[in-house]
């Protein structure tokens, strides 16, 4: 089963080679891999996309808690997460095609950041399978180049009930 | 007052308590080695090759369970150190390695002797550090010494390039150690702990599988405790061995591929595993699917990472080993109900059963050939009231010694486990030597795997480490001939080792003592002989080159199904084989 594991880590060097050591070393799988400083600049937060069974999924918890560059381990599906990915899409436009290109990214609320007479990049962001969707509508057209973020994602915060204030009681 | 990297280091060294480092020198820590050279307080052990350096280290810290240090060069003395760092990994041994490096400026350029060394170590050790600034050194020293020996122990490498060591800085040497990312938890959570205690007073055939981990973090008090009240009779890991008196009543040796027969069965057929500082290595579980398929377990253990990785453990308790046998003893004093034997009985009769109808058995003739295992047992019979250090290459002659050497105490047990290193034993057994100057050390080893460090003769000699290393000489790769003929219908490929060097003149070449027993009414002058001489001493010992070692789980075999005898068509085989091993009978055993 796919499992979305977020990892707190020291924002120094090699510590990149030592999560991906791991994950080759025991031959765990990584889909998808995003890493960038968090507010507090000596931190980095990684995204990573793995799979395997329960067990596989504990082993690879625990053993990166292990590692002592490892600051923080959240193994996201135990909760409710929410999560995103960016593409950027070259695509071939002839002259016909252009419209139905901006059309299409326009279906899926993408930007197109570059433009030149044969091509349009587009920027889309979303889940996975949205993704998907526009890169098989637009493969008809001709896609250059695709270039993928890898998922980022982030815990959503319980909901709580509106707790409504007990009232003063006033005593004269 | 600022001093230079190289002094830092020193002064760091003189800081954390270490004595002695085992080191070889190259262009990149020619500083380093000189400020060595004009201070008193650190011995420096020059080895003949870094690997040697390693093991030696290796044997220091499982000898004194603090952390060995060694010291190499950049490039070949980074990588021929690997082996020991990979070594010291699998076996959880406390180690601080310092590498040379090229100097900053000439990191990633190719340099001469330049290597990698923190990616070549990185998958062989707990931690690394690249230190790029003098002003980090004695952080970065502290930093190594506190990871390499908390928490589940481990080796750290230190890589110190050159302009770093010649450097200045301000010394001052931490107090205390922060790392936001390590924090081993010592304490046990007592839930579970008490959950533990309530499982062992209601378990009819409990057994106690202990390892590395007891002798580690110094528990074998506590184990002894523990077993006697309850008693549970206790079975050792390779790695365990020493961790309870092995003469001990409830001791059932050695368990796993080649453990006791009672050691396998009482773990199979019992209804509580209580795992203390284990890891459920295959050579110890044979097929995990079926091992101790009746059994709840309970898993202490420090690294939470070892519980649950090879088998589904009921009660896991992440914790030092002492910290958590401590806490569970007391739980058990105020309830145990004093009956624990009767409840236990049928549970002993049994075992008493298991180890009656199969004792470790080996047939000595009075005229014939010396069988490995009587060297060893004769060995542990002359020398156990001397308390000896014990170290062993990797092989047969390794299960046969930790089979017969019973040792009483923790600490005194130096062999390869989880990487099997053959090589390990001489140099370890040194390194032990070099802390224990007036103690016995002893190295059994095997005629393949000694010539594997065999250059460390030389370190023995000039250093004066008289390590007494006794060759249990088969003239094959003893495990693998045993494989070759279980499996492969005995086809000898690559394990007859032919005419090996005679080992009492290459003693003697190095200005060791060379000892040789050629019949079994020589062996114990011979040995006593070694023993009592103040040198390094190598005892040659031809032994029968055909033994097998039983009891034998084959790879993947379950535990209760051990072969215990050469199998019938092995032996009908082995009719017309040669019964000496003496060279004449080359032809014969190559055509066997």
């Amino acid at each position: 089963m796919e499992h979305i594991i977020s990892v707190t880590v020291e924002n120094k060097f090699g510590v990149l080679s030592r999560v991906a050591g791991l994950f080759s070393g025991r031959g765990f799988n990584i889909e998808s891999l995003s890493v960038a400083p968090t507010l507090d600049p000596s931190m980095s937060q990684m995204t990573i996309v793995t799979s395997g069974d329960d067990r596989i999924v504990e082993q690879i918890v625990k053993q990166l808690n292990k590692l002592i560059d490892v600051i923080k381990v959240v193994d996201l599906n135990e909760s409710e997460f929410v999560s995103r990915e960016t593409a950027l899409i070259k695509v071939h436009t002839k002259s016909e095609d252009r419209a139905e290109a901006l059309r299409i990214a326009d279906i899926f609320r993408a930007n197109v950041i570059d433009s030149t007479p044969s091509t349009y990049t587009i920027e889309v962001t979303g889940d996975p399978k949205k993704i998907e969707a526009i890169i098989n509508l637009l493969q008809p057209l001709g896609i250059k180049e695709l270039i993928r973020t890898g998922r980022v994602a982030i815990a959503r915060e319980a909901i709580r009930p509106a707790v409504s204030q007990p009232k003063k009681v006033v005593r004269e | 007052m600022k001093l230079t990297g190289s002094e830092i280091l020193i002064e760091c060294l003189k800081c954390e308590g270490v004595k002695t480092i085992f080191a070889l020198p190259g262009g990149v820590v020619l500083k380093i080695f000189d400020m060595l050279h004009q201070q008193k307080d650190i011995e420096v052990v020059l080895t003949r090759h870094e690997q040697g350096a390693g093991h030696m280290a290796e044997g220091y810290a499982k000898a004194t369970g603090k952390a060995g240090v060694c010291l190499v060069t950049s490039g070949p003395g980074m990588t021929n150190v690997i082996t020991a760092l990979a070594d010291a990994y699998m076996d959880s041994v406390p180690l601080v390695c310092f590498s040379g490096q090229v100097s900053t400026s000439l990191i990633g350029n190719d340099a001469f002797q330049e290597a990698d060394n923190i990616g070549l170590s990185r998958p062989c050790t707990k931690y690394n550090f690249l230190v790029k600034d003098v002003n980090d050194l004695a952080t970065t020293i502290k930093e190594a010494f506190y990871i390499a020996t908390t928490g589940r122990p481990g080796p750290v490498l230190v890589d110190i390039p050159k302009d770093v060591s010649m450097a200045k800085a301000e010394f001052t040497y931490p107090s205390s150690v922060a790392i936001r990312g390590y924090n081993p938890t010592y304490e046990g959570n007592k839930w579970q702990i008490k959950q533990a205690a309530e499982a062992i007073m209601k378990a009819k055939k409990p057994i106690l599988y202990v390892g590395g981990g007891v002798v580690f973090s110094a528990a074998s008090k506590e184990l002894l405790e523990l077993a006697e009240m309850t008693q549970i009779p206790v079975d050792m890991t390779l790695m365990g061995l020493g961790a309870f008196p092995g003469e001990h009543p409830q001791s059932m040796g050695m368990m796993g591929m080649h453990g006791t027969y009672c050691a396998n069965m009482a773990v199979h057929y019992s209804d509580l595993v209580i795992a203390v500082g284990a890891r459920f290595d295959d050579r110890v579980t044979g097929k995990v699917s079926e091992f101790c398929p009746y059994a709840k377990v309970i898993h202490i253990d420090i690294d939470p990472t070892s519980i649950r990785k090879n088998i589904h453990v009921d009660i896991p308790i992440v914790g030092d080993c002492k910290a958590v046998l401590r806490e569970l003893n007391q739980i058990l004093k105020a309830t145990a109900n004093g009956d624990q034997r009767d409840l236990r009985k049928p549970w002993w009769d049994q075992i008493r059963d298991w180890q009656q109808a199969h004792p470790l058995v080996y047939q000595q003739e009075p005229e014939g050939a010396i069988k490995p295992q009587h060297v060893v047992k004769r060995l542990y019979e002359l020398t156990k009231d001397r308390d000896p250090i014990v170290s062993t290459d990797v092989g047969q002659h390794q299960m046969w010694t930790a089979q017969y050497f019973k040792l009483a105490k923790p600490n005194r047990w130096l062999t390869s486990g989880g990487l099997g290193t053959m090589g390990f034993g001489f140099p370890a057994a040194m390194g032990a030597q070099a802390a224990f100057r007036n103690r016995l050390v002893l190295c059994v080893a095997g005629d393949g795997s000694v010539q594997m460090n065999m250059q460390e003769m030389a370190t023995a000699v000039v250093s004066k480490l008289p390590v007494k290393v006794i060759i249990l000489n088969n003239r094959f790769h003893g495990m693998v001939r045993q494989w070759q003929d279980l499996f492969y219908e005995g086809r000898y490929a690559s394990s007859y080792l032919d005419t090996t060097p005679d080992f009492v003149k290459l003693a003697e070449a190095y200005g060791a003592v060379g000892l040789r027993a050629n019949k079994v009414g020589d062996l114990d002058a011979v040995l006593k002989e070694a023993i009592a001489t103040d040198k390094p001493v190598v005892v040659d010992v031809p032994t029968y080159p055909y033994e097998n070692c039983y009891p034998m789980i084959p790879a993947g075999g379950c535990n209760h199904e051990m072969i215990l005898e050469d199998p019938p068509e092995l032996k009908r085989r082995m009719a017309g084989a040669p019964s000496t091993g003496s060279n004449e009978d080359k032809d014969t055993i190559l055509t066997a």
